[in-house]
């Protein structure tokens, strides 16, 4: 009976997903830059873990190339670009740190910066429900413990249209976290070859999106795209629930409008 | 023990063992013995049954390019003692081999396996030679901690599979399980004999989350390494970080300022919180009590979002640096924190209330997944699993570090060794944490949060340790030239503890292995690095 009582007092905690841009003001993100007083030094650049950050000063005169999607870019008042590449940053701070003139806050919200593979998407398809098979690549648990998160009360994506399979064969899409180490490359593949067309791959987290920190080397591929094809993007280190809800509201809104069916 | 007993017990080693001794030091709490390789079983013995100690860490380095020498460092620590105790061994690099320490120290099992795997050391002896951190598919010959290894080459994979034991006889089944599993849960294979439900044998082969973080670390400035450290686990990133940073700050000779000292025993507690609420609820899932899994989802979200509130970050990474720690705390936020625990306790009580008054929950719970304190013991299992077999063992009160000098570090012990006493532990264990939280915050001094750190000789070793959710964890640093990491060991509770969990598991059915398994709760990745 008090099991009853409580939860009934306890009332609904589901709350309102947080959108692009309404994240608690003190929640740290991604470097935003003043573009107005930032010289272009590179200070932050070369303090970069991942080398998500990328300056040319005023005068390079070459427009920097985009290597994956969700880079933003802004243009400096004193001449040149600063660009940052979404997908690899970790949030860290070292930039902020870095930066002699304090031109750096780390504020930028991940949620409303996840990316499309393929420009080629985007039509609006009928689905009204996604089925998620998680997929642990070789993360370190935090991205996957976020997604916990999305089944319990507070998000409960499941009255989104959001659920969890237990098996490849049920499954929409693959939510796939780390960078895919070598001892997973055979279950990773074999997961997505199990799934049945049509079927989306999320990377989730910077080291699902770009290698993080873990770029290619003895125990890891570096990347899912190294090894699956993706199709959508979700950055953070990791992504908060509220960014990963974003991105799977995007996944839903291409499914089943991908240009791949199989593997290549 | 005393520092007296300590060095009366190296004194007995030293008759007992004869020649092959070499250089004995201190460093604050820390003293080193240098042993010949083929006495390292024997000394190691001594310790562990004379010393009462256990051991805690194992590492093996690769310094050819110091004195031509690998090198094993076996640390122990004595019982009721802030000391550590290593042995020291030069391996030469034409005869990479040793004896190994397992037959006598059974918890230096895994520690000889990834010595072999990484380094190419052999541990001759060793009851259990298979690869442990390679899958059987990597080529034989390649060894990644080598310092001649470029770990950015990726070599071509054989595709030999790990070769599991065979348990024979009638109606015995193999069911295999994972390295992807059903649920939203790190990768890892469980190789289970059974008969109907009853499960006769387990084994679990894990690592597939290695990722190589050590060998990544290496040459690395310990700024950019301290990321790659907090990056180790996402549910122990603060513990890892803090106990990274006090081995670097320990080799740096910096005093951690006060304020900073208390700050990192807040968020160690908020760490610990925020993972005993959720692994309650997990338990209850994994008995399938949606009230329990509910309930505990909601708690742990409200912690969750009180540390992006301390720190800008769900799982208080960004805020250690070496030195103390990058953002303070102000008034309103330590105002917030207070507040959100005197509300937490009170919820969690009545929540604690309902489950245990469940005579079904506690029925699956009580005598299931039994982990004796004689195995607990040996083989060296740490954390929330080691007090609920009847082992007194507490990181923060046994070596204090951050604040936890002024506070009275209560430890909850339990005999049992079952599921319910691993919950229990836990659930006792929010109520101190939300208690320290309160006393730390309520008596938090003023000053600096952080030092400068200044340039760290090369080739010098320190421990940094801390009490994570799940135990001991253990960082052992040695630096490098030009102020970069030369190696650096990451030893985690989890990593002690997974050679357990298989030994809980017979004599109990199938579908307690779940349960089983979330009340261990361990990290993979922690484990695999």
């Amino acid at each position: 009976m008090k099991l009853f009582v409580k939860s009934l007092r306890t009332g609904i905690v589901t709350a309102k997903v947080a959108l692009a841009g309404e994240q608690p003001e003190w929640s740290r993100g991604f470097p935003l830059v003043d573009a107005v007083r930032c010289q272009g030094c590179g200070e932050c650049a070369v303090a970069c873990p991942t080398g998500a950050i990328t300056v040319a000063g005023p005068g390079a005169g070459e427009e920097i190339q985009e290597e994956t999607p969700g880079s933003l870019g802004v243009a400096l008042a004193a001449g040149g670009q600063w660009r940052l590449s979404v997908t690899r940053c970790l949030g860290c701070g070292a930039c902020e740190e870095a930066c002699p003139a304090r031109n750096i806050r780390c504020g930028g919200d991940f949620a409303g910066r996840e990316a499309w593979a393929h420009a080629s998407q985007g039509g609006r398809s009928k689905a009204r429900s996604l089925h998620i098979r998680h997929l642990d690549g070789g993360s370190c648990n935090a991205c996957d413990w976020e997604m916990v998160a999305l089944t319990n009360p507070v998000y409960d994506v499941q009255r989104l249209g959001f659920d969890f399979v237990a098996s490849p064969r049920h499954a929409d899409a693959l939510m796939v976290t780390g960078a895919v180490t070598r001892n997973l490359e055979e279950a990773v593949v074999k997961t997505y070859e199990a799934t049945p067309a049509p079927k989306l791959v999320i990377a989730v987290g910077a080291c699902a999106c770009s290698g993080g920190l873990f770029t290619a080397g003895y125990a890891i591929a570096g990347g899912v795209k190294r090894v699956l094809p993706v199709d959508v993007y979700i950055p953070g280190c990791p992504p908060t629930p509220d960014a990963m809800i974003q991105g799977l509201c995007q996944a839903m809104a291409i499914y089943p409008n991908t240009s791949r069916k199989s593997l290549p | 023990m005393t520092v007296g007993d300590l060095q009366r017990l190296i004194y007995e080693l030293r008759q007992e063992l004869g020649e092959g001794f070499g250089v004995e030091e201190r460093h604050g709490n820390e003293f080193r013995l240098e042993v010949r390789r083929d006495l390292l079983p024997a000394a190691c013995r001594h310790l562990s049954h004379q010393g009462r100690a256990a051991l805690v860490n194992m590492v093996g380095t690769d310094e050819r390019e110091i004195d031509g020498c690998y090198r094993l460092y076996y640390t122990f620590s004595p019982e009721d003692a802030d000391l550590f105790i290593t042995l020291i061994s030069g391996i030469p690099s034409e005869d990479p081999a040793f004896p190994s320490v397992t037959p006598v120290v059974p918890a230096a099992h895994w520690y000889e396996r990834e010595v072999q795997d990484l380094l190419g050391l052999a541990a001759q002896g060793h009851p259990d030679p298979r690869p442990l951190v390679l899958h059987r598919q990597w080529p034989r010959g390649l060894y990644p901690l080598r310092k001649d290894f470029d770990g950015t080459v990726q070599p071509e994979l054989t595709g030999e599979h790990f070769p599991f034991r065979q348990v024979e006889g009638d109606g015995v089944c193999q069911v295999p399980v994972g390295p992807i599993h059903a649920g939203i849960i790190e990768p890892g294979h469980f190789r289970f004999s059974v008969v109907g439900e009853a499960i006769i044998n387990l084994e679990a082969q894990l690592f597939y989350t290695h990722r190589g973080v050590e060998k990544r670390c290496e040459g690395m400035p310990y700024h950019r390494a301290l990321l790659l450290a907090e990056r180790t686990c996402g549910a122990c990133s603060f513990s890892h970080s803090t106990a990274f940073c006090q081995a670097v700050e320990k080799l740096a000779g910096v005093v951690l300022p006060e304020r900073a000292g208390y700050l990192r025993a807040v968020l160690l507690e908020m760490e610990r919180l925020y993972n005993h609420i959720g692994d309650i609820g997990n338990i209850c899932a994994g008995v399938g009590l949606a009230f329990g899994t509910s309930h505990g989802g909601r708690l742990k979200e409200r912690l969750m979002a009180l540390n992006q509130r301390v720190a800008g970050n769900r799982f208080l990474r960004g805020v250690n640096v070496i030195g103390g720690t990058g953002r303070d705390l102000d008034d309103a936020t330590r105002r917030v924190v207070l507040d959100t625990v005197a509300e937490v306790r009170r919820d969690f009580r009545e929540v604690m209330e309902i489950l245990l008054d469940n005579s079904a929950f506690r029925d699956r719970l009580e005598t299931t997944g039994i982990l004796s304190t004689q195995v607990a013991r040996d083989l060296g299992v740490v954390g929330p699993a080691a007090r609920a077999s009847g082992i007194d063992r507490d990181t923060r009160r046994d070596h204090p570090h951050a604040a936890y000098d002024r506070l009275s570090v209560r430890v909850p012990v339990y005999t049992q060794g079952d599921v319910m006493a691993r919950f229990r532990v836990r659930a006792d264990e929010v109520i101190i944490s939300l208690d320290m939280v309160e006393e730390l915050l309520n008596t938090l001094p003023a000053g600096p949060v952080r030092t400068g750190v200044g340039s760290i000789p090369p080739y010098r070793a320190a421990l940094g340790y801390t009490e994570s959710p799940r135990g001991e964890d253990i960082h052992w640093v040695m630096s490098g030239p030009g102020d970069t990491v030369f190696r650096c060991r990451i030893r985690s509770a989890s990593y002690c503890n997974w050679p357990a969990v298989p030994m809980t598991v017979p004599g109990n059915i199938v579908p307690d292995f779940p349960l089983i398994n979330k009340s261990f709760e361990l990290c993979y990745s922690c484990t695999d690095r």
